[in-house]
């Protein structure tokens, strides 16, 4: 096959055959053995996952604990603009917003990252240089997948190149329903490869794989093919981050540890938007995966409005009254 | 004789165009002027009081941008959904009140008559209140009343119904969105007014309708950054000072409360339309 990007480029390029990490060696040799292994997992009992996140998010975390849990969430943001119309002044304003969520208050940590498309992660390196957070960029066809792989790696190239720190690639959701694992594993890590020394996300798109057990499966197939983060939505598909998904997503990244030896950090995005949501994620994170993941390195929320909830309840504890949306920045 | 099982009433809160129980779970008793049983009335916590404000904050935009005509026309509906409920009102407003049924249909004749008298009142705040001024210069200069944004009320203890319309609907006539504390003692026609406002019209969230304390919610609202103004008409007579400190926090408007509770059959005039409206001027160049 030819592509017009590099028409010189030899016709059937050999992709890159990344083995699995033992024990899982023999997984992705054929199809066959691949499917065997991903529906040969634990099946998930949708009916309990949705009670155990119900009782987690009884769960009462109020004043010392809440004012930790508002500064751990707001430093495990990646504040995210995804839009049509984004421009590099939109770009910039929400870098500022980054380095200094909350201007009247020097205490308020700043997020982890700043999430964009792959051709404005330039303006938003030059933004944030020496602060720390990292840039990340939306790459390979984002958020539907549909091109073709050459496409998708020039995309993820050309955002690297920008000075994306991390990329959030997502996985081609049609070939995965229609079974074709291998398809997916090689195109993560084909995609993987292009990265360089860039974090991956792998972002699974729960909306769109109905059941919970698929959640489990592609989140496995995601881990074996040597994404740094497993994510869960691209935030334009509703539903988006549930707790139940979650939950499945930190069973899953647990579980592959204890397999492997290698940590693999969780993304929720998508859907959470209050103060309450940010909070019962850091608990069922804590309660399923455990401590470990509780730092910016290994848990992010993808959000927008998210954050500015979280500084008016901020507020709401360093003054002891409830404060407006007239003080927090407009996006 | 009927062997009908009593029906035991607990009603809930009106915020944002449902019927939530209080967040806190809290219920209080109501008793009859003699001290009898009524029914139970959720108490409003500061929960309950900060998710109203956000509702009420939410439905400014609509009812604020809708055009005066139409405010006129959904407030008129209120009032005739009131005139279907007026059997109950009245029945309310007796128990609770301790009035006799004359009386008490007096009361209900004049909180409907009131509501009227607002709702007419929408499309002529601006040429009543605004207008075009004689300034010195090529300017085409002038004013119109705007909104002031969310309206925290208190609103009197002790006329249930009369007293609740004349402090409610000035501040709906002018474009602003409510978050009512109601009556302690006597809540229950705030809450069938509750269910007149859910069933005419008016958009989720205009009004919010809070059954509890004014001693215990009023702080929280009176300080609370993202309320434009209080009306303090029910607020405990020694705390009214409190609250306006508060207030000022914020640089809020404020009605103070009248030393005693009024007459509320008098003439009402502008004075509760005014303080929750600001006056916009406009100064446009004109060619010479």
């Amino acid at each position: 096959m030819t592509h017009v990007l590099d028409p010189g480029a030899p016709a059937a390029a050999v992709p890159p055959r990344r083995e699995p990490p033992a024990p899982y060696r023999d997984v992705t040799r054929s199809d066959a053995a691949f499917r065997a292994f991903l529906h040969g997992l634990p099946g998930v009992d949708q009916v309990g996952a949705e009670a155990r996140t119900a009782v987690l998010a009884t769960r009462s975390i109020k004043t010392t604990a809440k004012a930790w849990a508002i500064d751990t969430a707001i430093s495990m943001i990646d504040l995210t603009t995804l839009e049509g119309a984004d421009t590099p002044g939109k770009v910039r304003s929400l870098a500022a917003k980054a380095r200094r969520p909350d201007p009247t208050d020097p205490t308020c940590p700043p997020v982890a990252a700043v999430c964009v498309y792959g051709d404005l992660a330039g303006v938003a390196r030059e933004a944030l240089s020496g602060t720390g957070i990292n840039v990340a960029a939306v790459a390979t066809a984002f958020p539907s997948g549909r091109a073709s792989r050459a496409v998708k790696l020039a995309d993820v190239r050309d955002a690297v190149a920008n000075g994306a720190d991390e990329i959030d690639m997502v996985i081609d959701r049609g070939a995965f329903l229609a079974g074709r694992h291998r398809d997916v594993y090689d195109e993560i890590v084909a995609v993987r490869e292009a990265c360089g020394d860039a974090h991956l996300k792998v972002i699974l798109e729960t909306g769109e794989l109905v059941t919970l057990d698929n959640v489990r499966r592609a989140s496995w197939l995601a881990m074996l093919a040597g994404g740094d983060f497993i994510k869960t939505s691209t935030g334009k598909i509703s539903p988006a981050a549930t707790l139940p998904v979650c939950l499945v997503m930190m069973e899953a990244v647990r579980d592959f540890r204890a397999a492997t030896g290698r940590q693999v950090g969780v993304k929720p995005a998508g859907g959470i938007r209050t103060t309450k949501d940010a909070i019962r994620h850091l608990v069922l994170v804590n309660e399923v995966a455990g401590p470990d993941w509780l730092t910016p390195d290994w848990f992010r929320i993808g959000a927008s409005s998210l954050l500015n909830d979280l500084l008016l309840q901020r507020q709401k504890l360093h003054t002891g009254h409830y404060s407006g949306p007239d003080h927090v920045s407009v996006d | 004789m009927s062997d009908r099982l009593a029906v035991r009433k607990t009603y809930k809160l009106y915020l944002n165009g449902a019927f939530p129980r209080s967040e806190s779970g809290r219920t209080y008793e109501v008793t009859d002027a003699r001290g009898g049983f009524l029914a139970n009335a959720a108490q409003a916590s500061r929960k309950d009081a900060r998710d109203a404000v956000v509702a009420a904050r939410a439905a400014f935009g609509t009812w604020s941008g809708a055009t005066a005509y139409n405010r006129g026309q959904v407030l008129y509906r209120v009032a005739e959904v009131m005139e279907g409920r007026h059997a109950q009102f009245c029945e309310e407003v007796a128990a609770g009140e301790g009035l006799s049924s004359s009386r008490a249909r007096a009361a209900v004749d004049a909180a409907i008559d009131r509501w009227v008298w607002y709702a007419g009142w929408t499309d002529k705040l601006g040429a009543v209140l605004g207008g075009a001024n004689p300034v010195a210069g090529a300017y085409f200069d002038f004013s119109l009343p705007e909104p002031t944004g969310v309206v925290a009320v208190l609103a009197p203890q002790r006329s249930s119904l009369l007293g609740l319309v004349s402090v409610l609907a000035p501040v709906l006539a002018g474009g602003n969105t409510a978050v009512v504390v109601t009556s302690r003692a006597r809540p229950l026609p705030a809450v069938t007014l509750g269910e007149v406002l859910a069933t005419s019209d008016l958009p989720g969230g205009v009004v919010n309708l809070l059954t509890g304390d004014a001693g215990e919610l009023g702080p929280w609202l009176a300080e609370h950054d993202d309320v434009d103004a209080v009306d303090l008409a029910g607020a405990p007579a020694d705390r009214a000072m409190e609250l306006e400190r508060l207030a000022a926090g914020s640089i809020k408007r404020v009605v103070r409360p009248p030393a005693e509770e009024p007459d509320w059959s008098a003439d009402p005039g502008l004075g509760r339309l005014t303080p929750f409206l600001e006056t916009k001027t406009v100064w446009h160049p004109m060619g010479l």
